[in-house]
């Protein structure tokens, strides 16, 4: 209906070969990148702001980086919440060490370290496929994990064994961290860096590497025939997997929750991450945003909406029906769609397109 | 002598054309199977080489042995005159080996476009830096390879599948991605392991003119294996045959129809 | 130096001196290992039948035993709620093949492996919304199972030539012969009956076990009842040895290495598995964790695992995978 790409026509490889190729979409994304920009921030109360966006871009964020690993290149890992713990815990060091420097430079650079930890664990998947392949991932969950209770250099030998969020600056004073940063601010410093590596992450899929990882995950041996080297390819993917984890679990840390035990990293972060990444649709980073909306402002909603609508109940049956909601609704869309929620708007997009047809 | 090894004898005194792929003495096994026992043959550049055979004549784990995928564990394999040793299977890939499958090997997930694009994968060099951005080299790249891509595509007569999913196509257009995927890697030697199976006869006849297209245009080197000895008997220049994984016979399509081994193979004699 | 001598020397200095100590820890690792093992086998006998990767089969047993205790706290006698948590699995059983399994037939691996997480998520939400989220006590005693303990003290097995100490957990040598007793009666249920037989055909085709008549429903309704009970029976025993709360959701997972250690469709596999992932973590734990300030217990069953893997990568009970194309 109002969207068909008729008359559109690509004369060139470079406009065919564009993210966003159909009018219509650029317009979507436009609208969406100012409701972001612009709206949000406008309207948004505090708590709108800091209980709903932010968590929200943050776990967008880590379900990219479980989306490049397990979406794109097919290794299932259950260990992102680890993964995510070890920027966190990197980022709080270099913030220990480096006290002066800009936040956002160290956010990034504490990416490299979860890259490079998530490469170690990486490295048995060149002999280990499939679900065998989990345990490796939840070898590194439960290692990792057991580093952040028991390296108390790691945070800075605290009493209670939590790191605090340093107050940090950058850009000429901006308060960017701790207690005295406003919502804002943080909201601001984490949209940047999630449309900034959302970009990154889309150019690397369309690409070389990304077709790689794809071969890798839909036939491995094929792959190999035609040239892929499994080592590269793997380990890459692995690579950027854990840097985008290891950003999404500094930001957790420093733009959202202000401190953070082991356990804020444990297995249940992991399997969050996973049904953010399964829900919304594996191989697809628009996904990976509808999946995180889903499975975090889902509960959101659910937990305000019902005294909003006259249903008086305790916060902890709030908890427990939301789990059995969710837990139903998993299975209800794995029904209707197992390609997740991102599949249901392509299919909806077709339908417009040949609309007032069922089909062409 | 046989037949068979005389027109070979014959062939390298006129000095006719070179020999781009030997293997001599192969013997392949799994703990205590044999696959392939003492198999010598070579392909000559330029040609269309068959491998037939019944089922379980060992011609899939030649092709495997051709592209590295299995190690035998006797014999030499020279490729383009270089005797090689133990390789990866992107090795043989670097070398300009590329093939197809028996049960299509395609990446379901992926579009028409990508699966031949993934072809072009060690044409492609532009580091990973540029990649993040999708800009510069990395830009023109993409563009350039597509262009290739693109001229594939409308070689093999596939524009309008382009962009579907290739889970989603018909058996026959699928076994034809799959040789655009192989033709991509601009390949010296290209492995056909039987490309027209489960096809009906128009298919069959588009395939075949495809692989002497292919033979003749870009003057790629075939070697392939099929079932369908009408197709064989027409296509190719020589061909070898396999039964119980021994050579059982080597020549041209007329000497190999006569020969009694051949003959007995395919028909079965009582023993 | 020290270091070394620490790690390589040490420790087997300690089981020498000290055998009744080794035995002591060596039979709390079989113990745990079995209570692995019971989980492991519930994930085998769905996985066997229908190719599923049942997550859920963790927060089975803590539902079962939750179940138990429930209805006991409610009043209901304890073999009464014992019965009766039985049929709370057999419905669970038919609720999960007729609103889970039947609708997602044919999908591939990964999305039934999700829908059992969503499972899971679903019996957590529901079993905190019934029973309440506070860790509970098994009736144990309640159900006729032994407590107290036997103390062994061979001569000579002590520190220096003394009298040893063992102690042994009466529930742990019941709970050894209630899972002895299970495995024997789930093996020959598998190998010796026609339902066996139909399970083994729907594991090994869905589609070519319908064509010859078998009932995929059926088949699926009484494997995951059969998991079932394995959950019920994992969940006593657990509980009795600590208590019955969504903690042990978490020890479930420990199942995954012992699946991979012994092939995710043997039985027998599933046993061994446990049991070397139950005694080696021990030992790890007792002799070698000290070293690295404790706690190790939570990963070494996993790295056990991978190591185990690199090298043997079909698992100790699965063939070597020869990869065609």
């Amino acid at each position: 209906m109002f969207y068909r790409e008729a008359g559109q026509f690509k004369t060139s490889y470079e406009a065919d070969q564009q993210v966003f190729p159909i009018l219509q979409d650029k317009i979507g994304i436009g609208a969406i990148l100012i409701i972001g920009l612009v709206v949000v921030p406008l309207t948004g109360s505090d708590f709108m702001i800091t209980s709903i966006m932010i968590p929200f871009l943050i776990f967008s964020l880590a379900t990219i980086g479980l989306n490049i690993l397990t979406g794109y290149a097919g290794q299932l890992s259950l260990g992102s919440g680890a993964f995510m713990g070890v920027g966190a815990y990197a980022c709080y060091k270099l913030t220990t060490i480096f006290p002066d420097a800009n936040l956002v430079v160290l956010v990034l650079l504490s990416g490299f370290f979860s890259a490079a930890i998530g490469m170690v664990f990486g490295l048995p998947s060149l002999r280990i496929k499939g679900l065998y392949l989990a345990v490796t991932t939840l070898a590194a969950q439960f290692f990792l994990e057991w580093c952040f209770i028991r390296v108390p250099w790691l945070y800075n030998y605290n009493a209670s064994g939590a790191i605090e969020v340093p107050e940090r600056t950058g850009f000429g004073g901006i308060i960017l961290s701790g207690p005295a940063a406003s919502p804002l601010t943080r909201y601001f410093l984490v949209l940047g860096l999630v449309i900034l590596i959302t970009i990154i992450m889309k150019n690397i899929v369309r690409g070389r590497v990304g077709r790689s990882w794809m071969m890798i995950r839909d036939m491995d041996i094929a792959a190999e025939l035609i040239g892929v080297r499994p080592l590269v390819a793997k380990l890459s993917a692995f690579a950027v997997s854990s840097y985008v984890c290891g950003v999404a679990g500094a930001l957790m840390v420093f733009s959202w929750l202000g401190a953070a035990e082991p356990a804020a990293f444990s297995i249940n972060l992991s399997f969050q991450i996973l049904f953010m990444a399964i829900l919304g649709g594996l191989g697809s980073l628009v996904g990976s945003f509808m999946g995180a909306a889903f499975i975090w402002i889902l509960p959101v909603l659910i937990r305000f909406g019902m005294p909003a609508v006259g249903i008086d109940i305790a916060a902890e049956t709030v908890e427990h029906t939301t789990r059995m909601i969710v837990g139903a609704l998993i299975i209800f869309f794995l029904i209707v769609e197992p390609h997740g929620l991102v599949r249901l708007w392509q299919i909806a997009k077709e339908k417009l397109r040949v609309w007032p047809f069922p089909y062409v | 002598m046989n037949a068979a090894t005389e027109t070979a004898v014959a062939a390298e005194a006129t000095g006719e054309p070179e020999v781009m792929l030997k293997v001599e003495n192969v013997s392949l096994s799994f703990g205590g199977v044999r696959a392939i026992t003492n198999i010598s043959f070579d392909i000559r550049k330029g040609e269309i080489r068959a491998i037939i055979g019944p089922n379980g004549a060992g011609k899939t784990s030649m092709l495997n042995v051709i592209n590295g995928f299995y190690h035998p564990q006797e014999g030499v394999i020279t490729f383009k005159g270089a005797a090689r040793s133990k390789m990866r299977p992107y090795e043989a890939a670097s070398q300009g080996i590329a093939r197809t499958f028996q049960n299509v090997a395609l990446f379901k997930g992926m579009s028409t476009l990508d699966n031949i694009m993934s072809g072009r994968t060690l044409l492609m060099k532009k580091h990973f830096f540029w990649h993040l951005f999708h800009y510069g080299p990395a830009r023109t790249e993409e563009i350039e390879h597509r262009r290739k891509v693109e001229e594939i595509i409308d070689f093999l007569e596939i524009q309008h599948i382009r962009r579907a999913p290739v889970g989603r196509l018909p058996y026959g257009l699928q076994k034809r991605v799959e040789l655009g995927r192989a033709l991509a890697m601009e390949p010296e030697l290209l492995l056909l392991d039987e490309p027209m199976a489960g096809m009906n006869l128009e298919e069959k006849e588009d395939m075949s003119r495809f692989i002497l297209d292919v033979n003749s245009q870009f003057g790629t080197t075939i070697a392939l294996i099929e079932h369908d000895m009408g197709v064989v008997m027409d296509l190719s220049d020589r061909v070898v045959v396999l039964d119980y994984g021994k050579k059982i016979a080597d020549g041209t399509p007329e000497e190999v129809q006569a020969n009694q081994d051949v003959i007995d193979a395919y028909l079965g004699v009582s023993h | 130096m020290d270091f070394l001598y620490s790690i390589f020397v040490d420790p087997f200095v300690q089981m020498v001196q000290m055998p009744d100590f080794l035995l002591q820890v060596l039979w709390e690792g079989i113990v745990g290992g079995i209570l692995y093992a019971l989980i492991a086998l519930g994930f085998v006998l769905i996985f066997k039948a229908s190719g599923v990767f049942n997550f859920a089969q963790g927060i089975m047993v803590v539902f079962a035993a939750l179940t138990l205790v429930g209805l006991y706290e409610k009043g209901v006698p304890a073999l009464a709620a014992l019965v009766l948590a039985v049929g709370v699995m057999a419905l669970l059983a038919i609720c999960v093949e007729r609103f889970v399994m039947r609708p997602l037939v044919n999908q591939p691996d990964i999305i039934l492996l999700m829908a059992t997480i969503g499972l899971t998520y679903f019996l957590v939400g529901l079993g905190e919304f019934i029973f309440g989220g506070e860790p509970k006590v098994m009736i144990a005693n309640e159900l006729g199972l032994p407590s107290g303990s036997v103390v062994l003290e061979p001569e000579g097995w002590g520190p220096g030539g003394s009298p040893g100490l063992i102690s042994l957990q009466k529930i742990d040598i019941a709970a050894t012969v209630i899972a002895a007793i299970m495995i024997v009666a789930l093996a020959i249920f598998f190998n010796k009956t026609r339902i066996g037989r139909a399970l083994r055909a729907v594991a090994d085709d869905h589609q070519a076990a319908l064509s010859v008549g078998i009932s995929l429903n059926q088949i699926w309704a009484i494997v995951w009842f059969a998991a079932g009970v394995v959950a019920l029976v994992t969940g006593i025993m657990w509980g009795a040895r600590s208590d019955v709360s969504f903690a042990l959701e978490i020890v479930a997972l420990k199942a995954l290495p012992v699946l991979i250690l012994g092939g995710f469709t043997s039985i027998p596999g599933a046993i061994v598995g446990g049991l070397i992932i139950g005694v080696g973590e021990k030992i790890g734990e007792i002799y070698w964790g000290p070293l690295v300030g404790g706690g190790i217990e939570s990963w070494l069953a996993y790295g056990i695992a991978l190591v185990f893997l690199i090298f043997r990568p079909q698992g100790l009970f699965g063939e070597k995978i020869i990869e065609r194309v």
